[in-house]
């Protein structure tokens, strides 16, 4: 690890590749028009399925909220035997000793977020303990918040610093470092930061906290998306990607995994290194499986309320 | 060279036989002809498909390129009465009566137009102008009914404890309609106008042989501060769409008006899938006076029986 680390040279993130908006969102457009029909549409709502962080961060969670959302990413619909599961839950730090408890050995994965999420407004020592808090309690995975502030003031060396510090924080768990797109303001500015977090020690780079809208689109992830390839090229590490935040239909969450086969390809199709961040897209893929399934369009009425 | 120049003397308007033989004076304007579209969510899309049909009166002219709804259209149509329900059904009913009067207005506003549109439909003028004043007519009458029928349907009953036990009305949820085929606007008034006073949403698939009236009819609605989502209106193959109107899990009750035995039969096999409700309308004369009543709203509703328990409240021993 340290070895490869002596070997990647740090580039100068002012000069990270601009961004050609109206090109990137003709090409994020293009995706939305493949026609996944039968067998592939079935194969890939399973496939989203079991790429899905099944998510609760609100202030009113409470320990018996996140039991039923455990129970959910372990029986998301019992009417059809055979389903997968998702693929993680994600919390905030204080729940993520309910979560872990709840979820034993079902091979459901917890997602902690932590580092003064969804602001990131707080002093580095109190990241850390943070995250650490969240690590200890049985966190498998950290979604870390970019400090947009100090990014947007052009300080990239605290920002970097700061994954850096919080990757070190991590220990085993795996990192993802949420952009927060939104409050970026341009897709320049996205890429940027992309390299900045996978340059750093990001092993995840993922849209949106969910709190800010917009949150994920297309356009955004695909800028995303091409910044992980070219990581790739330049150092031979992958690097996962996670959008999050108003993916809640089955058709765009089928947008996505075309735009990601066509990106990065075959190896990154698999919820080791792809998520969706969502809560209620789970349902509605559930509903068009079944309706693979039987051939009748179904209703709200028969599948689970959260 | 000249010539043009004498044209723009005498007319001002464009004109396709003036540039042909010169005669320019009886310039005459193309006509801009109407894309029947279908209605969805308060919105006029055309069908996902791309598909239409070009129906045709009985002295052969051509009425017009309409579309031929798919699966899909349904499914998009039920999604958008299903977002709408919650919305329509939480409404004061003197404010669902208070729209249907304004449909009604609208309807008024423009009874040239649907008049016309059923002479090209086969109608003599005295048989158009009868309907479209029935239909007016109709939408007045249910107008009415909103704040009403819950009295008529609802009832206290006699119970052996110590309960107060009462039974209300409440709306079935979104029904899936096909409107009379024949009388293409006064059925599809009739159909529409009970479910809607009732608090329902509905999918409603209009006259194939006779189109006109009920995208017309929609361009009303959608002037009648009806919110989106509340009637859906294709146009299509009764008999493409009728086994996914009766499949579809989340339509609560179908609506079926014709004859047809095997279609009766589709309709009641597969609703039972969900236990929808299904209303069969293929006795009823639209135009006659029991072509409307409060039951038609009943049909689309569902009864709910409250058991309160009894406690003395008044000092005397009074109870409810």
């Amino acid at each position: 690890m340290i070895a490869e680390k002596t070997k990647m040279i740090i580039p100068d993130f002012r000069l990270s590749p601009g961004v050609d908006q109206v090109g990137v969102e003709e090409r994020a457009a293009r995706v939305t028009r493949r026609s996944i029909k039968k067998e592939s549409k079935l194969n890939g709502l399973l496939l989203a399925l079991n790429m899905i962080d099944l998510t609760t961060l609100e202030g009113k969670d409470t320990d018996g909220k996140v039991k039923q959302l455990c129970y959910k990413a372990q029986h998301l619909h019992d009417a059809y035997p055979g389903l997968p599961t998702v693929a993680a839950i994600c919390v905030y730090p204080s729940m993520v000793k309910v979560a872990k408890q709840a979820l034993g050995n079902s091979g459901v994965k917890v997602a902690s977020v932590a580092t003064a999420f969804p602001s990131g407004q707080a002093p580095r020592d109190v990241k850390i303990r943070d995250t650490k808090y969240a690590v200890a309690n049985g966190a498998d995975e950290v979604d870390m918040v970019l400090s947009r502030g100090k990014f947007l003031m052009g300080e990239y060396n605290y920002v970097f610093d700061e994954i850096a510090a919080i990757k070190e924080a991590c220990g085993d768990a795996r990192l993802k470092v949420i952009l927060e797109t939104g409050e970026l303001g341009s897709y320049d500015k996205v890429r940027r930061a992309s390299d900045i977090a996978m340059y750093a020690g990001a092993d995840f780079i993922k849209t949106s906290t969910g709190k800010i809208s917009p949150a994920a689109t297309l356009p955004v992830t695909l800028v995303m998306l091409e910044a992980i390839r070219d990581f790739y090229y330049a150092t031979g590490k992958m690097i996962a990607m996670k959008p999050a935040g108003g993916i809640s239909k089955s058709k765009l969450a089928l947008h996505y995994l075309v735009m990601l086969k066509e990106v990065l390809g075959e190896a990154w199709m698999n919820n080791e290194w792809f998520r969706f961040g969502a809560s209620s897209l789970a349902n509605d893929l559930l509903m068009q499986i079944v309706k693979e399934k039987t051939g009748l369009y179904q209703s709200k009425d028969y599948f689970s309320i959260d | 060279m000249a010539k043009t120049t004498s044209i723009k003397k005498t007319s001002n308007t464009f004109s396709e036989n003036g540039h042909g033989n010169g005669n320019a004076v009886e310039s005459k304007r193309v006509e801009v002809l109407k894309t029947y579209k279908i209605y969805i969510g308060g919105q006029f899309p055309r069908t996902e498909s791309g598909r239409y049909y070009v129906p045709v009166n009985k002295s052969g002219k051509k009425l017009a390129n309409v579309c031929l709804s798919s699966r899909k259209d349904f499914r998009d149509a039920m999604e958008s009465a299903r977002g709408a329900f919650g919305g329509w059904s939480a409404r004061a009913a003197f404010n669902r009566g208070q729209i249907l009067y304004r449909m009604a207005e609208m309807l008024e506003g423009r009874k040239a137009q649907f008049i016309d549109e059923l002479i090209q439909q086969d109608s003599t003028p005295a048989q158009a102008e009868t309907e479209v004043n029935l239909a007016i007519d109709r939408l007045i009458y249910y107008a009415g009914w909103c704040d009403k029928y819950q009295q008529i349907f609802s009832a206290v009953n006699p119970v052996a404890s110590s309960h107060f036990n009462f039974s209300v009305p409440e709306p079935t949820g979104v029904i899936a309609i096909i409107a009379p085929q024949s009388d293409s606007l006064l059925g599809l008034v009739s159909v529409i106008a009970p479910v809607i006073a009732g608090g329902n949403t509905c999918v409603v698939l209009g006259s194939f042989d006779k189109p006109l009236c009920c995208v017309t009819f929609a361009e009303v609605l959608n002037s009648s501060d009806l919110p989106g989502g509340v009637v859906n209106i294709l146009t299509g193959k009764p008999s493409e769409l009728a086994s996914w109107f009766a499949e579809h899990m989340d339509v609560n009750a179908v609506v079926y008006c014709e004859k047809d035995e095997a279609t009766q039969k589709m309709f009641k096999e597969k609703s039972a899938l969900n236990v929808k409700r299904v209303v069969l309308y293929d006795k009823v004369n639209w135009y006659s006076d029991a072509g409307q009543s409060p039951y038609f709203i009943n049909d689309s509703q569902e009864i709910k029986t409250t058991w309160h328990p009894i406690e003395n409240i008044g000092g005397g021993g009074s109870k409810y």
